[in-house]
């Protein structure tokens, strides 16, 4: 029992050393329609057999009096359906606000939250935008999740999305 | 003269009825959405009787009647309710989270006989059948029957709506958790047992845009299971409707029942 301990540690600590994880870029196309409203944006990890594996991020308008972005969540429908609607929220470390057009840079420290559980493996990033008085669209990108390894791969959206970039990071 | 003006317009009554079921009008409850989230939600439902799907153009829902069971079970009043020339309308703020169901149920005892060449209907309870003499009369027909005319509204995770056991039920896929291009299994349930062999129509709304309703037919197998798979999202009518001979108090009748659901089918 001991000897397993002391195997696991130095394992552990590799991982810490080396605080890679996801660098995701989601690009916010700049629309020019009569009413544009930053889109609600939903990020969640997707294992091989469709199941969530890890709620990454939700954009939504978090600080409108009476949680009143909360009513929108459902737009975000698949996400909805496949987590949001089982969750609390706010979802801390998840839940944040809506982002500008442009390209918006997030990382997700492979120690920290979700993915400090994530077992190695193929997975889909999934993110999916709807946007207020305006359309929905989902991209997915296809990755694989092993410690320690880099890799960068992208996918692009047509209306509401523009190029989702994902990079692994040592 | 009198009596002969009254016969007639007795005629014309029960011509009118018969001719309004052959017309089939729809029966519907029409959510505002039937999935909703945050905590301060809200639908506003429509109720109607009509022709096309789902627009008001014949009688509303009556009021008095409607019952909406909360997902804890509890019974909900409806909010602002209105009754128009048309449409029933009324809303519902979603305290719980889970699935709401609203409701026109009803069921009764109907027996029809003839005198002469007249037709004479009654209406009412076992003990007045048989207090009254009418089980007595010539020929008669007595028949239970039951009707029930719902939709669902779900706050954040769909839960188990639970089966009253009286009349034609759904159970099986849940009826607010429906995305195109997936087929699910719905079960029908008459009295709490397996609905075998019922005829199932399925309409999409908006059908006053098409030259066709594009109707579907389903049916039930020998376990009240049917499958449904949809071409479009959309609000859909479904209705079933279910004949056969049920026993009550020791006396064989026809029963009669009769179920409308409201589904909508979200897109992907």
């Amino acid at each position: 029992m001991r000897k397993l301990l002391c195997l696991a540690v130095p394992v552990i600590t590799a991982g810490a050393a080396h605080a890679g994880g996801i660098e995701l870029t989601v690009e916010i196309p700049k629309l020019s329609v009569a009413e544009y409203h930053r889109p609600y944006v939903a990020i969640w990890i997707e294992d091989a057999s469709g199941k969530v594996a890890a709620n990454l991020s939700v954009w939504y308008d978090v600080d409108l009096k009476d949680s009143e972005g909360e009513k929108w969540l459902k737009d975000i429908r698949q996400w909805w359906r496949r987590t949001g609607r089982s969750l609390e929220m706010p979802l801390d470390g998840v839940s944040s606000p809506t982002k500008a057009p442009g390209a918006n840079k997030v990382t997700f420290p492979s120690d920290k939250g979700a993915l400090a559980t994530l077992a190695p493996g193929d997975y889909k990033l999934i993110v999916e935008a709807t946007r207020e008085v305006g359309g929905k669209e989902m991209v997915e990108v296809p990755f694989k999740w092993a410690p320690g390894a880099e890799a960068t791969t992208s996918a692009k959206g047509k209306e509401e999305l523009g190029v989702i970039t994902l990079k692994l990071t040592k | 003269m009198k009596a002969i003006a009254k016969r007639l317009i007795t005629a014309a009554a029960v011509a009118s009825l018969m001719v309004g079921a052959a017309h089939a009008h729809r029966a519907w409850f029409v959510p505002s959405a039937t999935v909703v989230s945050g905590d301060n939600a809200w639908v506003t439902i429509d109720g109607a009787v009509s022709n096309n799907l789902f627009f008001p153009d014949h009688r509303p829902m009556q009021i008095d009647a409607i019952s909406i069971t909360a997902p804890d079970g509890s019974t909900v009043k409806p909010a602002n309710a209105m009754v128009g020339q048309y449409r029933t309308t009324f809303d519902l703020k979603l305290e719980q989270k889970g699935t709401y169901r609203i409701a026109q149920a009803s069921n009764g005892l109907n027996a029809s006989w003839k005198e002469g060449t007249e037709t004479k209907r009654w209406r009412g309870t076992m003990g007045d059948y048989v207090s009254q003499g009418i089980d007595k009369k010539p020929g008669v027909q007595l028949t239970t029957s039951s009707r029930r005319v719902e939709t669902f509204v779900t706050n954040g995770a769909p839960t188990d709506v639970k089966l009253t056991g009286k009349g034609l039920e759904l159970s099986g896929a849940h009826p607010n958790d429906l995305y195109l291009g997936e087929e699910v299994t719905f079960k029908l349930t008459d009295n709490g047992k397996p609905a075998a062999n019922v005829e199932i129509t399925l309409i999409q709304g908006g059908d006053r845009y098409r030259e066709q309703a594009g109707e579907v037919k389903l049916k039930t197998d020998a376990s009240g299971a049917f499958k449904m798979k949809v071409e479009n999202a959309g609000m859909y009518w479904l209705e079933a409707e279910s004949r056969g001979t049920t026993t009550m108090e020791g006396k064989t009748l026809n029963s009669m029942s009769t179920y409308v659901a409201v589904l909508e089918v979200l897109p992907g």
